[in-house]
């Protein structure tokens, strides 16, 4: 049983989500519970898997016993345990939260929604799992295609940012598939850890470089990195409300993993452009870091000012990348982490007050503390630990990156880092004034009860946020160490 | 100059014609104005994929991957495995022109036309007879 925990992970909610439809038109609320029971599994099982992979060393799981470079391989190190633990938690989390936004006279729809939102947990959760570049790459399309649908369940400017996203999200995972060809063509295998092995015996700078050119534009297009960002905000913005969470926090994350996976652990830091591959990813980043913040500053809807932000934040994440020292490498994943909960968090706050007060623009929000005290908490924290002040996780993946980057003597970097944090701090203490001390307006509550702010459903994914964000900040030494198990290895 | 012009074509002239034809789709999508028209432009785009690996997997004097008693070394037969992955790259093609092809209908159903232009001056038109709208009240 136990050594089958890597691929139950994520067939558990892939089945879920196969039969999540039959089982609505069966009970009207079976399939939605299914499909939570086995996503809350999920979660519990990543739980065993990172304990055992912090015991026992990185698993390798042959899918169906077909042996390594033949088969497909899941591998799990410290890293991708760390980070299923994570993103399961967001997915299950983002499956009850979703319960208040459905049209209850339409189960059917309902049901479609939340059977597409088990899709992307399976394909988010397979693409950080895997070991096989191909399975890689069919888990993309899985993610994808459930994101096309999820956004285009958001109404009818929805309908019009998924088709976008689509055509954009093709043309990066047309470019995904010639570059691992390029790769398959000099290495005949598809397996990353024996690509590793041939790569390393030189000889193949030049496939490796047109490969390399097409696979940054490919993950910069899916994780929304500065140049390729294009379809992000509005596809962020008009999301189904339900899912957004889970859209906003984990997916743009996974591709940058990916990313991660092919600079450093496929072609590995002897190969002779890497330099150059890294001067262009910090200049990418730098760019994101500064634009994203400018513009969310100039956004009035809290949706939009998010989805800019996110631009700026994933900036970070590459800029981790760019330095490559493990320290940063741990800052970026560390700031992953963090990121996933506060995006993730501010999005379930955003639904929220959309939820009780039907308005998602900032300058409607006077005074809102005094009738969602938690929610707004939950704001006050994120906000904090977007802008990184100390204890919350913000500040911590702020501070090794810096520590990466001052160790490689990065001035540049850390310049910018400051300066993008400070931007921060001006369109998020703006959201904090208006939330504690503008004038309160005259908005109509959608949702009345004497004893709970909002119902049990909505409370719980805020608090957990709350809570996480908190904690990956106190307990950041021990999430290092265990990133840095795996990170040792494979940095400059 | 001839000689190596035409062996150059020989070994890697369909490269080229793959290159040209992704070049061809990815321009497509950013040019055109209509909708329907990018989503061709994006089955020509896969399109040139699938080719590309199909064409790595040939090799002139082999013959197709099932065991014949001529045949005995591994040498002997074309690769099958691009042919695998493309069979799935074709299935999921399949799937993203789905839904985009539903994509399309809703969009036509909601705005009423598929081309660019339009759309942008309609969504625009929406968002000021919102903001009037808010102002009234």
């Amino acid at each position: 049983m136990t050594e089958n925990i890597p691929v139950l992970i994520i067939l558990l909610p892939l089945c879920s989500a196969l039969l999540c439809l039959a089982l609505t038109a069966a009970g009207k609320n079976l399939g939605i519970i299914f499909v939570k029971i086995s996503c809350l599994a999920s979660f519990m099982l990543s739980c065993i898997q990172l304990q055992m992979v912090v015991t026992g060393g990185t698993i390798h799981y042959a899918i169906g016993n077909y042996a390594a470079p033949f088969g497909i391989e899941l591998v799990i190190d410290s890293l991708n345990a760390v980070l299923l633990v994570c993103f399961s938690l967001i997915g299950f989390l983002t499956l009850i939260f979703a319960d208040n936004f459905g049209d209850r006279k339409r189960p059917m729809l309902v049901g479609g929604a939340c059977a597409e939102t088990a899709l992307l947990i399976t394909g988010l959760l397979g693409m950080t799992s895997t070991g096989d570049v191909f399975n890689l790459y069919v888990f993309l399309e899985i993610t994808s295609l459930s994101a096309y649908c999820l956004i285009s369940l958001g109404g009818s400017r929805g309908v019009v940012s998924a088709f976008r996203y689509m055509l954009v999200g093709t043309i990066a995972a047309t470019f995904y598939l010639l570059g691992i060809g390029v790769l398959y063509a000099v290495t005949g295998t598809l397996n990353m850890g024996d690509m590793k092995e041939i790569l390393s015996q030189g000889g193949h700078d030049d496939a490796m470089l047109t490969a390399m050119c097409f696979l940054i534009p490919a993950f910069g297009i899916k994780m929304a990195l500065f140049p390729f960002h294009g379809w992000q905000p509005s596809a962020y913005t008009h999301a189904e409300p339900g899912s957004r969470p889970l859209i906003t926090g984990v997916m743009g994350k996974v591709p940058a993993i990916a990313m991660f996976r092919f600079i450093y652990c496929i072609y590995g830091t002897d190969f002779r452009f890497v330099r150059i591959a890294l001067i262009i990813l910090g200049v990418f980043s730098v760019a994101g870091m500064l634009y994203g913040s400018l513009m969310a500053m100039g956004q009035t809807d809290l949706r939009k000012v998010l989805a800019y932000s996110s631009v700026a934040q994933m900036g970070y994440i590459s800029l981790g990348f760019a330095i490559g020292t493990p320290i940063a490498l741990a800052g970026a994943f560390l700031h992953m982490i963090g990121h996933a909960f506060m995006k993730g968090g501010l999005f379930f706050c955003t639904g929220a007050i959309r939820y009780k007060y039907g308005t998602t623009d900032i300058n409607d929000f006077g005074r809102i503390y005094k009738q969602m005290p938690l929610t707004c908490g939950l704001l006050t924290v994120a906000a904090l630990s977007m802008i990184g002040i100390p204890p919350t996780a913000g500040f911590f993946s702020k501070w090794y990156l810096a520590l990466g980057a001052a160790g490689q003597q990065d001035w540049i970097y850390i310049a910018v880092l400051v300066i993008s944090s400070l931007l921060n701090a001006v369109y998020f203490f703006r959201l904090i004034e208006k939330v504690f001390i503008r004038q309160s307006s005259e908005l109509k509550m959608r949702w009345k009860s004497e004893a709970l702010e909002l119902p049990v459903s909505v409370i719980l994914p805020i608090v957990v946020c709350f809570v996480a964000i908190l904690g990956i900040g106190l307990f950041n030494v021990r999430i290092v160490d265990i990133l840095l198990m795996t990170l040792e290895g494979v940095g400059l | 100059m001839m000689t190596t012009i035409n062996a150059f074509l020989a070994a890697k002239g369909i490269y080229m014609l793959t290159l040209a034809l992704l070049a061809l789709g990815v321009a497509g999508i950013i040019v055109c104005n209509n909708y329907m028209k990018k989503l061709i432009c994006m089955n020509v785009m896969q399109v040139a994929v699938i080719f590309f690996f199909l064409c790595l997997g040939q090799k002139s004097p082999g013959t197709i991957p099932v065991a014949v008693d001529t045949a005995v070394k591994a040498s002997e037969y074309i690769n099958p495995l691009p042919h695998g992955l493309m069979l799935t790259a074709i299935v999921v093609s399949l799937g993203t022109t789905g839904v985009g092809l539903s994509l399309l209908l809703r969009i036509r159903e909601k705005y009423g036309t598929i081309e660019e232009d339009d759309l942008l001056r309609r969504e625009e038109l929406m968002t000021r007879k919102k903001k009037d709208g808010g102002d009234r009240n």
